[in-house]
C-alpha cells in the first residue's frame, strides 16, 4: 500500500494541475494579505476561498483523477493486491497531495501574516474540507461508471453543500421562526461540513456579533472543549463515511 | 478732608473686623493625631471646624464615624477603617470635609439601607482623595451633595450578583461633582447617577463591574471624558438625560447578549466625539434619542457598530471610522430620520473618479442580513455563507428589504486620521 501511496503522490505532483492549484492559493492569499492593512480582513477573504474554492477543486480534481487513472486501477486490480488496500492507497495519495497544496498555498501566507488562533482554525478547516470533499469525490467516482455523470454528481454535491443546503436552512429557519431553533441549528450545522467549518471560523472572526442570544449559545457549545471535540468528530465522520462506502462498493464493483 | 479720613478709618475698622471674624476659627485651627487604640470618634468630638485630624497607620474598628464638622481627616500610612460588614464606615454631614489617604474595608450589607464606605449627606465642598475602598457594599455615596471632589480613589469589591452588591460611586440628587482618576471594579454599577447635574467625570477606569461601568438616569448637563470602560456586564447606559457630553472615552470588550459599549436611551441634545469602541457586542445602541451628534469616533471590531432603533430622530452620525465590524448599522424598522454622512466604511466598494477623496456612489451601511438577523436571531448561524453573500449582492443592486434612505451620500475613501 505504501508503494501505491508513493506512486500516486509522485504522479499527482508531476501533474501540473495540483501545482497550479497550490500557486493559485499561494498568490491569492499572499495578495489578500498584502492588499489589506488589517490581517483579519484578509482572513475574511480567505474564508470565502476556504469555503468555496477549496472544496470545489478538491472534489473536481479527485473525481477527474480517479476517472483518468481507471486503466491504471484496472491494471493494479489484476495484480495480487487487495482491492480495499488499492483504493485506500489511492485515496490517501490524493488527500496527501491536496493537504500538501493547502499547507503550502494557504499555510505559508497565513503563518507569515496572521499566525494566531484564527489563522490556525482557517488552516484546519481548509485541510478538513479538502479531505471531506476528496472522500465525496471517491464516492461519486466509484458509484458511477460514466465519467460525465460522475463529474456531474461531484459538482452537484459541491453545489448542494455550499449553496443549496444553506438556502434550505434559511427556509427552515423562517418557516419555524416561532419555535426555539437553537439546538436544532447545531444539529443542522453538523449535517454540512462546510457549515461546520464556517461556524468554527465565525467564532474566531465575528465573536463580538456572535455574542447575541443565539450566538452565545453557539459560542458556549462550539467554544467549549466538548463542542470542539464534537465538531472534529463530525468532521472525521464526514471524512470516513463516504470513503468507507466507496471502498466497500469498490470491493464488489464490476470493473 | 477730615470727612474722608473718618470714612477711611471706619472702612479699615470694618475690614479688619471682618477679617478677624472670618479667620477666627482658622486662627485657632489645631492638629490632632490619632494612634491605633485611640478612638477617632472621640477626637472628632473634641475638634472644631477647620481642624486637622491625622490618623496613624493601624486598624480602626469604629461603629460608624459621623463627621459633622468641617475638618480634614488625613490617613498617614494608609490606616484601615473596618466596617466589620455591619456598619456604614464614614458619614459626612458637614460642608468642606476632606477625607484622604485611608483604606476603608467591609462596609455593612443591608437590603433595607444602602450602607456605604463613605456617605456624603447634604454637604458641599467635600473632598475624598487617595483612598482605597475594598469590599464595600456601596463605595462613595453622594446624597444631595454638591461641589464634591472625588479623586484618585481605588474602589473595588467582589460582588457576585446584581442584588447583593452596590455601586462604586453613587450619586443621588447631587450637583457639580468632580469625579477624577478613580479606578472602580467589581461593583454593581461602577458609577451610578440619578438626578445628578453639571458633573464632570474624567479619567476614570471602570471595569469588570457586574452591570454597567457607568449608569446615568435623569442626569442633565454632565460631561465625561477620557474614561475607560471595559469588560463590564453591560457596558455603559445613559438614559433619560439631556445635554450629555462624551469625549475621548474608550469602550472596550463589553460582551454579552444584552451588552453594549454604550446604551443611549431617551437621550437628547448630546454629543459624542473622539471615543473608541472596540470589540463590543453592540458599540452604540440608540433608542428614543434625538438631536445627538456622533462624530469622529472609531468603531472597530464590534459585532454591531451602531444599532439605531426607528424611534430615534434628528441624530447626526458623521466623520466616524467604521472598520472590522461584523455589521456597521442595524435598525428595527423602515423609518430613518437620521443622517449618516461623511463617514469612512471599510466595507465600501465604490470609486472616486474625481479624486476628491469622497466616494462617487452613496454607501448603504445597513446590510440586509442585519435585518434578517434582527427578525430571526438564529439566522446568525448562516452569517458569511455564500448564500448570504448572494443575498447581499442582490439587495445592493435592488434594495427591497433595507430602508431606501439609510445611506451615506459622501462616504470617504480613506479612514480619517483619528
Amino acid at each position: 500500500m505504501k508503494k501505491i501511496i508513493k506512486y500516486i503522490l509522485i504522479d499527482i505532483l508531476k501533474n501540473r494541475i495540483i501545482i497550479a492549484y497550490t500557486a493559485l492559493l499561494f498568490i491569492v492569499s499572499l495578495s489578500l494579505f498584502m492588499l489589506e492593512d488589517n490581517p483579519s480582513k484578509a482572513v475574511l477573504g480567505l474564508l470565502n476561498i476556504t469555503l468555496i474554492i477549496v472544496p470545489l477543486i478538491s472534489i473536481i480534481f479527485c473525481t477527474i483523477y480517479l476517472y483518468n487513472s481507471s486503466e491504471f486501477i484496472e491494471l493494479l486490480v489484476a495484480q495480487p493486491i487487495k482491492r480495499t488496500k488499492l483504493l485506500f492507497g489511492i485515496y490517501l495519495g490524493l488527500i496527501g497531495s491536496l493537504l500538501l497544496a493547502t499547507t503550502v498555498g494557504l499555510g505559508i501566507p497565513v503563518l507569515l501574516y496572521d499566525p494566531g488562533p484564527t489563522g490556525m482554525t482557517l488552516l484546519m478547516t481548509a485541510g478538513a474540507l479538502s479531505i471531506v470533499f476528496a472522500s465525496l469525490a471517491l464516492l461519486s467516482a466509484v458509484i458511477t461508471r460514466d465519467k460525465a455523470k460522475g463529474i456531474g454528481l461531484a459538482l452537484l454535491l459541491w453545489f448542494y453543500f455550499s449553496f443549496i443546503y444553506d438556502g434550505l436552512v434559511l427556509l427552515i429557519l423562517f418557516q419555524f421562526a416561532d419555535y426555539p431553533m437553537e439546538t436544532a441549528m447545531i444539529a443542522l450545522s453538523a449535517l454540512n461540513p462546510i457549515d461546520l467549518g464556517r461556524i468554527l471560523l465565525l467564532l474566531q472572526l465575528d465573536i463580538s456579533a456572535m455574542m447575541g442570544f443565539t450566538g452565545a449559545l453557539f459560542r458556549d457549545f462550539f467554544g467549549s472543549n466538548l463542542g470542539l471535540l464534537f465538531a472534529s468528530l463530525v468532521m472525521v465522520v464526514w471524512m470516513v463515511i463516504p470513503s468507507f462506502i466507496a471502498i466497500r462498493k469498490f470491493k464488489n464493483k464490476d470493473l | 478732608m477730615e470727612n474722608n479720613c473718618t470714612i477711611m478709618f471706619k472702612f479699615l475698622i470694618i475690614t479688619i473686623g471682618y477679617m478677624l471674624l472670618l479667620n477666627c476659627p482658622s486662627a485657632y485651627a489645631r492638629t490632632f493625631t490619632v494612634q491605633p487604640g485611640q478612638s477617632i470618634k472621640a477626637i472628632i468630638e473634641q475638634a472644631h471646624d477647620g481642624d486637622l485630624i491625622r490618623v496613624l497607620a493601624g486598624t480602626y474598628k469604629e461603629k460608624g464615624i459621623v463627621i459633622d464638622k468641617s475638618i480634614v481627616l488625613m490617613g498617614i500610612g494608609n490606616p484601615v477603617l473596618d466596617g466589620e460588614k455591619k456598619y456604614e464606615v464614614i458619614s459626612i454631614t458637614a460642608h468642606n470635609v476632606v477625607i484622604e489617604g485611608f483604606t476603608i474595608i467591609n462596609s455593612g450589607y443591608s437590603s433595607m439601607n444602602e450602607l456605604a464606605a463613605i456617605r456624603i449627606i447634604n454637604a458641599s465642598g467635600v473632598g475624598i482623595r487617595n483612598n482605597k475602598l475594598l469590599n464595600n457594599f456601596f463605595g462613595i455615596y453622594c446624597q444631595h451633595a454638591s461641589k464634591a471632589y472625588i479623586a484618585n480613589n481605588t474602589i473595588s469589591s467582589n460582588g457576585i450578583s446584581e442584588l447583593e452588591s452596590g455601586n462604586g460611586i453613587h450619586g443621588w440628587k447631587s450637583d457639580s461633582l468632580v469625579i477624577y482618576n478613580n479606578n472602580i471594579s467589581g461593583h454593581r454599577d461602577g458609577i451610578y447617577f440619578e438626578f445628578v447635574t453639571h458633573t464632570l467625570i474624567m479619567k476614570n477606569n471602570s471595569h469588570k463591574n457586574i452591570r454597567y461601568g457607568l449608569h446615568f438616569m435623569f442626569s442633565n448637563d454632565d460631561t465625561y471624558l477620557d474614561n475607560i470602560f471595559n469588560n463590564n456586564g453591560s457596558g455603559v447606559a445613559v438614559m433619560h438625560s439631556r445635554r450629555v457630553i462624551m469625549l475621548n472615552n474608550e469602550f472596550r470588550e463589553n460582551w454579552g447578549s444584552a451588552s453594549f459599549g454604550i446604551l443611549l436611551k431617551d437621550i437628547s441634545d448630546s454629543h459624542a466625539e473622539g471615543n473608541l469602541y472596540y470589540k463590543n457586542t453592540v458599540a452604540i445602541y440608540m433608542e428614543g434619542s434625538s438631536r445627538t451628534l456622533i462624530r469622529r469616533n472609531r468603531f472597530s471590531n464590534n459585532g454591531y457598530a451602531i444599532r439605531i432603533q426607528a424611534s430615534c430622530d434628528d441624530n447626526t452620525i458623521e466623520k466616524n471610522n467604521f472598520s472590522g465590524n461584523s455589521f456597521d448599522i442595524a435598525t428595527n424598522g423602515s423609518l430613518v430620520l437620521n443622517t449618516f454622512n461623511g463617514n469612512f466604511w471599510d466595507k465600501y466598494e465604490g470609486y472616486d473618479l474625481n479624486r476628491n477623496k469622497i466616494g462617487d456612489v452613496p454607501y448603504r451601511p445597513l446590510s440586509v442580513y442585519a435585518m434578517i438577523v434582527e427578525r430571526n436571531a438564529t439566522a446568525m448561524m448562516l452569517f458569511r455563507s455564500p448564500v448570504v453573500g448572494l443575498l447581499e449582492k442582490a439587495e445592493k443592486v435592488m434594495p427591497g428589504l433595507t430602508p431606501e434612505n439609510l445611506k451615506d451620500e459622501y462616504p470617504l475613501m480613506k479612514p480619517l486620521p483619528l
